[in-house]
C-alpha cells in the first residue's frame, strides 16, 4: 500500500494502481469485509466511471444491483463516499 | 435546403440561434428552433425573487424577444425525437433535420420522493428553481414568523451546485435585516460530505458557515418526507425536522429523452466531453443542463460550449474533424449575503483557487475571496444576460476555455 498514491483523505489519486487487493486493503481500514455483493457495487462504480457519468444514490437504484437499503448495509456511515474510495475512484463532489 | 433544428429556446437554445444565424450559409441551411413555453426566464434571477431583491418583471421576458427574426421559432410541445429516421414528431406537425441540437436543460423532480410534492409542498415545502416555487417562497417568507430552516438538497447533480449555499447565505442577511435572525435556526443540508467539497474552497471559504452561524449536516441522502410530522429521513434513518424547507428536488432531463430513448438513468443525454458530439448520433450535438458531461449545469458553462459547438457546428458542415476544445469551463458568482459575493472560475481538472479576473494581478474581481466589487459583477450580470449573453455576443476578456494566468495554484 505504501506505493499507491493517495490524497488527504485517503482516494486513490491514480486509477491505474488499482487491484483488488488495494480496494481490500481500504475496505479494511473501514473495517468492511468484502463480499461478492461488495464487489458488484465496485464493478458498477468503476464502470461509471470510466464512462465519465456522474455518480448518484439514483443511479445505484436503478442500476439493479443493490437496493438503496443494502447499499448502506454493505458500506455503513456514507455509502457512496467509502464505495469509490474502496473503487479506487474520485470521491462525488460539488463544485466548490 | 438543408435543416438545422435546435429543441429547446432556453439560454443555450437561444443562444445557438443566435451564433448561428449569422454563420450558417443563408442559401443552404434553414434554422428552426421549438419550445413550447413563450416566456424566457432569466434563471439566476430566481435565488434572489424569494428575498424581494429581484421583482418578478425582472427575471422574465418574451421568448420571441431573443430569437433572430431570420430563425423559424416553433411554440409547440416537442412529442419525440426519431434519430434513426432524422425526424422530429411535434405536437401539431412533423419536422425533419440534417443537423439536431439538443438543449432541453433540466427540470426539477420533486415527485421523485415521497411525501416531497404532497399537500405540505407550496404550505411549508418549497423549491426555488422554478419561477412558480420561487414566487411562493417569496410570499412565505414575507409572513413568516421564524423557526427552523432546512435548506436542502436531494441529490447530485443539480443546475447551479452553488445556488443553495448562496440562498442559505442571503437567509441569512434577510432574517438579520428583518431583525428576527434569532427566531431562525438554519441548517443547510447535503447528500455530499459537505457544504464545500474541494480542498481549496473548503479553507478558503468555511468560515462563512461559522460567522452565519449555518448549520451542517452531511451524508444525508433522502428517502422520503414525512409531511405529517414536518421531518425529513434519510436511508440510514437519519432524521432532520423543520418548521420551512426550502429543498432542490432531483433533477432530471427532459421527459422527452425517455420518450426518444436518448437520455441516461436521469433522462441526460450522453455526450462527448470535449466535442458536444452525441455519443450515438453523429448528427445530433447537445448543450448545456441537457448533457451528461461531469461539468456545473449553469449557464457560463452553456455560454463557453455555445462557442466550441458553434465552430464544431461549421466543422461537421464542412466534413472536418470536430474540436476536442470544451474543458468544462465555469465561471460562477456567489452571493454570500450583506451585499458581497465570491467569485470561482473553474474547469473539468482544476478546482476553483485564489486568484485575480479576468486580468492577471489586476482583477477588478477576485477569485475565492468576498467582496463588494463581485457582488457588483453578479448584479450587473442580469443586465450582461439579456442584452449579450444570450444573444451571442462574446463577453470581452473572457475566453471559452479556463486560462490559469492570475490564479494561484501553489
Amino acid at each position: 500500500m505504501e506505493n499507491i498514491n493517495r490524497n488527504e483523505e485517503g482516494y486513490l489519486t491514480d486509477f491505474s494502481q488499482w487491484t483488488k487487493d488495494v480496494g481490500a486493503e481500504i475496505a479494511k481500514d473501514k473495517e468492511i469485509e468484502m463480499t461478492d455483493q461488495h464487489w458488484k457495487v465496485v464493478d458498477y462504480l468503476q464502470g461509471k466511471h470510466k464512462n465519465e457519468e456522474a455518480l448518484s444514490i439514483r443511479g445505484i437504484k436503478k442500476s439493479g444491483v443493490v437496493n438503496i437499503k443494502e447499499f448502506y448495509s454493505l458500506f455503513p456511515g456514507g455509502p457512496l463516499k467509502i464505495s469509490t474510495m474502496i473503487a479506487g475512484i474520485p470521491k462525488p463532489k460539488s463544485c466548490i | 435546403m438543408k435543416n438545422l433544428v435546435i429543441l429547446g429556446a432556453g439560454t443555450s437554445g437561444t443562444m445557438m440561434a443566435n451564433h448561428l444565424v449569422g454563420k450558417l450559409p443563408k442559401n443552404d441551411w434553414k434554422i428552426t428552433i421549438v419550445d413550447q413555453y413563450k416566456t424566457h426566464y432569466y434563471q439566476p434571477g430566481f435565488l434572489f425573487l424569494p428575498f424581494d431583491i429581484y421583482t418578478t418583471k425582472q427575471v422574465k421576458k418574451k421568448g420571441k424577444k431573443f430569437i433572430p427574426k431570420k430563425v423559424n421559432y416553433i411554440n409547440q410541445k416537442i412529442e419525440q425525437i426519431f434519430p434513426e429516421e432524422n425526424k422530429i414528431k411535434l405536437e401539431n406537425e412533423d419536422i425533419n433535420y440534417d443537423i439536431l441540437i439538443i438543449a432541453t436543460g433540466t427540470k426539477i423532480a420533486p415527485e421523485e420522493i415521497e411525501g416531497m410534492k404532497g399537500p405540505k409542498w407550496q404550505k411549508n415545502i418549497f423549491d426555488f428553481y422554478t419561477y412558480e416555487g420561487a414566487k411562493a417562497l417569496r410570499d412565505k417568507l414575507r409572513t413568516w414568523k421564524g423557526g427552523k430552516l432546512a435548506v436542502h438538497i436531494t441529490e447530485m447533480p443539480i443546475k447551479c451546485p452553488v445556488a443553495p449555499l448562496e440562498f442559505a447565505f442571503l437567509a441569512d442577511s434577510y432574517f438579520v435585516k428583518k431583525g428576527m435572525r434569532d427566531k431562525v435556526e438554519i441548517s443547510f443540508v447535503t447528500p455530499l460530505d459537505g457544504a464545500f467539497t474541494k480542498p481549496k474552497a473548503t479553507k478558503a471559504l468555511h468560515y462563512l458557515l461559522e460567522e452565519k452561524g449555518i448549520k451542517e449536516v452531511t451524508d444525508f441522502n433522502l428517502e422520503s418526507i414525512d409531511y405529517e410530522n414536518d421531518k425529513m429521513i434519510d436511508y440510514s434513518g437519519k432524521e432532520v425536522e423543520y418548521d420551512l424547507l426550502v429543498t432542490v428536488p432531483t433533477n432530471l432531463g427532459d421527459e422527452l429523452m425517455v420518450r426518444s430513448g436518448l437520455g441516461d438513468d436521469m433522462n441526460f443525454v450522453p455526450t462527448d466531453k470535449a466535442t458536444l458530439q452525441s455519443k450515438k448520433h453523429e448528427n445530433i450535438f447537445v448543450i448545456g443542463d441537457a448533457t451528461n458531461l461531469p461539468a456545473s449545469k449553469a449557464g457560463s458553462v452553456a455560454h463557453f460550449e455555445a462557442e466550441i459547438l458553434t465552430d464544431n457546428i461549421l466543422l461537421y458542415i464542412d466534413g472536418k474533424p470536430l474540436k476536442e476544445e470544451f474543458d468544462g469551463h465555469a465561471n460562477c458568482f456567489i452571493e454570500t449575503g450583506n451585499g458581497k459575493a465570491l467569485l470561482i472560475d473553474f474547469n473539468y481538472t482544476h478546482e476553483p483557487v485564489e486568484g485575480t479576473f479576468p486580468f492577471a494581478g489586476i482583477g477588478p474581481l477576485n477569485l475565492l475571496k468576498e467582496t463588494r466589487m463581485n457582488h457588483m459583477g453578479k448584479m450587473a450580470f442580469r443586465w450582461i444576460y439579456w442584452n449579450m449573453l444570450i444573444k451571442g455576443t462574446h463577453i470581452p476578456f473572457v475566453s471559452a476555455t479556463m486560462t490559469k494566468k492570475g490564479k494561484i495554484f501553489d
